[in-house]
């Protein structure tokens, strides 16, 4: 009877539940830890982000010389169907979900989501859509030809004839993860807005936790819009309705519509994260308070509005009127606002700070650098005079993948990198990572910069050959695509060894305000012990404002020491 | 070793305590927020009928030898289903004061409603003079009907499960978020059918 010990029943740490594997087994079970979910989300993706490069290898490879001579034009196009198909669906939605999983409850003090079983079914759809989508290969005729946008009618073709085909695998697999989705946002929207630890006003919620907030309600209203055209366009390839087939009077200007009305806000269901994730390692790696932090926070949900009105400038060249036109460029301009306040901030944030170039602040300063440059080129294409001009160049496809790999993939990369300490307990190898990222910055600039003189040049995209006088631009793109495939070897050698054998650090080593450093590292199952009171907002460096009333794991005393309110006695 | 388990039972009610703050409450405004979400496919739906509508000119509108559709029994059908949300509020308000036989009683009632909301439109979609493949107003009217059909039969199902939970001892003393959330359900595919009946039949 004397031999009691208190900690006995503790769960053990990063055990999902009693009797639950506690290593890397673990990852592989229909756990309901939103901790090991996020980490399942994470990794699945990375899977994922390596098939959808290798597809992407295979086109700078074919585009490295005039002619059509490394895979034929058929296979080209499903190459860069599958390459943006994968990239979007399976790579970039996925890992944010994941990263927004393991941090958004940690980050307000929640001890898990929600939903928890919702959650984990919301991850198990991602593999099984993904692997639907994949085995598209396997079928008669190949995976879909007709991008990743599918517009009809060119995606109602049938040359095999088989119901069962790449396009309607396609369809069947894009509606799975967006069933996903739709379960992920209402979970996400449902934890912020009614589990935020007690304290927690909204303007004491970290920026992350805000954008988060902002893309999965896009995700709601958005999302359902998309659904409703590719139900709409299934039952156009399987049971012979009309409603985008020309020859039946259907209109296949209204699926851009219904796709656009989605797939636009869908850029900021991606790019408000990686928002977040810039306005959560600045503060930390400069020692600041985030410059206009309630501007920033609220900024988010303004763009969600704004950008729910701007979908149409994808299609300046689709017969549309003109005063729509006019309409949609103005909208379209307005959404540089709120993110202009946003890289505002973020400078002045930096502004004066005692900066430490460590990997995470080397990927987000390189991250907002190429943003910077997005959107300029996005006021651009954002003009229809212009955007008339450039329409289905190489200037969009260097545009958006300045956006989605030069903004997003870094703001990801500085994600993983910041919180991998709080994930393992370990340090990655700060030497690797900065190789990862002098890889990473080089080789996006010089794959996707050419894109932008190939475009005014008047280089058409998703073709397999072209004219010779593109070639010298191209080579230099492939060469970049080439050592971007090469970065990510160091990160996978980081990562993996880090994980197995990096250094222990503790719980907070950056030294960072927030609520997620205020737990071990990883967190335990139950993330606090004891509820935090959250007393002031995040980013008090230099301020000593004690952040909670006290320590909601009393055993961990490794945090700065204004972290939590010191007993009166 | 009963104290440690005494421990361990209090650590692990804690937790739960903690997990479970407000289950209810989660449960019942993240389905909210589901339903608005699912509003939007209706309404992109909506959005399509009212763009084929307009844009195609009166003659090609309807398919040949259709002037226009039937309203009388659709009328029937719509009095029958919005109705149905009067008569499931009154099983919910049963349940709430805890007569359960009551409850059983008018949810039945709404399942049978509900049963002959679908029966009156499997008839008229029998009786019709064009398909889903006629044209643009074909397809959508099918689409419309159908999809909502769906959620009908749906809401039908869940009222069924609902009903046979009453029969469970004690399964409703604690708590009844699932009639609540039939219920709103149930509400729910009744304006989206009025907005649908509006759409469809009056504006012809």
């Amino acid at each position: 009877m004397t031999n009691i010990s208190i900690e006995a029943p503790e769960v053990v740490r990063g055990q999902p539940y009693p009797g639950a594997p506690d290593n890397w087994k673990r990852f592989f079970t229909f756990s309901t830890d939103h901790k090991v979910i996020g980490i399942q989300y994470i990794v699945t993706s990375f899977v994922f982000y390596l098939i959808g490069g290798l597809f992407a290898m295979i086109m700078r490879g074919e585009l490295i010389t005039p002619e059509a001579d490394l895979v034929d034009r058929t296979v080209y196009n499903a190459l860069f169907t599958m390459h943006g198909s994968v990239m979007l669906f399976f790579w970039t939605f996925p890992v944010l979900v994941g990263l927004g999983n393991y941090l958004v409850p940690l980050m307000i003090g929640a001890r898990d989501m929600a939903f928890p079983r919702l959650n984990a079914v919301s991850f198990w759809m991602i593999p099984i859509a993904g692997i639907l989508m994949m085995s598209s290969f396997l079928v008669p005729g190949g995976p879909s030809q007709s991008g990743w946008w599918a517009y009809p009618p060119v995606s109602l073709q049938n040359p095999t004839g088989n119901l069962i085909n790449g396009q309607v695998l396609w369809i069947l697999s894009v509606a799975i993860s967006g069933v996903s989705s739709i379960m992920g946002a209402v979970n996400f929207v449902t934890t912020i807005c009614r589990m935020r630890a007690p304290g927690m006003t909204w303007f004491k919620t970290p920026a992350f936790v805000w954008a988060v907030l902002a893309a999965q309600l896009i995700q709601l209203y958005g999302l359902p819009a998309l659904t409703g055209g590719a139900v709409m366009l299934l039952l156009d390839l399987t049971i012979g309705t009309s409603f985008f087939n020309p020859e039946g009077g259907g209109n296949p200007i209204l699926y851009q519509h219904f796709f656009w009305f989605y797939s636009h806000p869908a850029v900021y269901v991606m790019v408000l994260p990686a928002f977040g994730t810039f306005s959560e390692v600045l503060p930390v790696h400069a020692r600041k308070p985030l410059f206009g932090y309630r501007v920033i926070a609220a900024s988010s949900l303004i763009i969600t509005v704004i950008s729910s009105a701007v979908w149409v400038h994808h299609m300046f060249a689709s017969a549309t009127p003109s005063w729509m036109r006019m309409f949609f460029m103005v909208t379209t301009m307005l959404v540089a606002i709120p993110s202009g306040v946003k890289v505002f901030g973020w400078v002045a944030t930096v502004w004066g700070g005692k900066i430490r170039f460590t990997t995470p602040m080397l990927f987000a300063l390189g991250g907002i650098s190429n943003w910077l440059f997005a959107g300029i080129t996005g006021i651009f294409l954002g003009s229809a005079p212009i955007d008339l001009h450039v329409h289905n160049t190489y200037f969009v496809v260097g545009h958006f993948h300045y956006v989605l790999y030069g903004a997003i993939v870094m703001a990801i990369y500085a994600a993983i990198y910041h919180w991998f300490p709080k994930m393992t307990g370990r340090m990655y190898y700060e030497g690797l990572g900065k190789l990862h990222f002098v890889l990473t910055y080089i080789g996006t600039a010089l794959i996707f910069l050419p894109m932008h003189p190939l475009g005014l040049m008047g280089m058409p995209r998703r073709v397999a050959s072209y004219d010779p006088e593109f070639a010298y631009w191209n080579v230099v793109a492939s060469i970049g695509g080439f050592l971007l495939g090469l970065s990510t070897l160091p990160f996978i050698l980081n990562m993996v060894s880090s994980w197995i054998r990096g250094e222990k650090v503790g719980n907070n080593p950056w030294r960072a305000y927030g609520l997620e450093w205020l737990t071990s590292s990883p967190p335990t199952v139950e993330n606090f012990e004891e509820t935090p009171i959250v007393i002031s907002g995040p980013y008090g460096y230099g301020r000593h404002q004690p952040l909670v009333e006290h320590a909601p794991n009393p055993g961990l005393t490794d945090f700065p020491e204004s972290f939590t309110k010191q007993p009166s006695s | 070793m009963t104290v440690e388990r005494t421990i361990a039972q209090d650590v692990e009610a804690n937790v739960r305590e903690h997990q479970e703050h407000d289950e209810a409450g989660n449960s019942k405004f993240g389905f909210i927020v589901f339903l608005l979400s699912e509003s939007v496919i209706f309404l992109s739906f909506f959005t399509g009928y009212i763009i084929y509508k307009t844009t195609t000119s009166v003659t090609d509108w309807y398919p040949l030898g259709v002037t226009g559709l039937e309203t009388r029994e659709p009328l029937i059908n719509t009095i029958v289903l919005v109705s149905s949300s009067f008569v499931i509020y009154v099983a919910e308000r049963y349940l709430h004061d805890k007569k359960l036989w009551g409850f059983r009683i008018f949810l039945l009632t709404t399942i049978a409603m509900g049963s002959y909301f679908l029966f009156g439109q499997a008839v008229e979609w029998r009786g019709l003079p064009f398909s889903y493949t006629s044209g643009t107003f074909g397809g959508t009217f099918f689409l419309l009907t159908g999809f909502h059909g769906l959620h009908v039969l749906s809401g039908i199902v869940l009222q069924l499960l609902m009903l046979g939970r009453s029969f469970i001892p004690g399964n409703y003393d604690n708590g009844f978020f699932g009639v609540e959330a039939t219920s709103l359900f149930w509400h729910f595919v009744d304006v989206i059918w009025i907005a649908l009946y509006v759409l469809i039949y009056v504006w012809q």
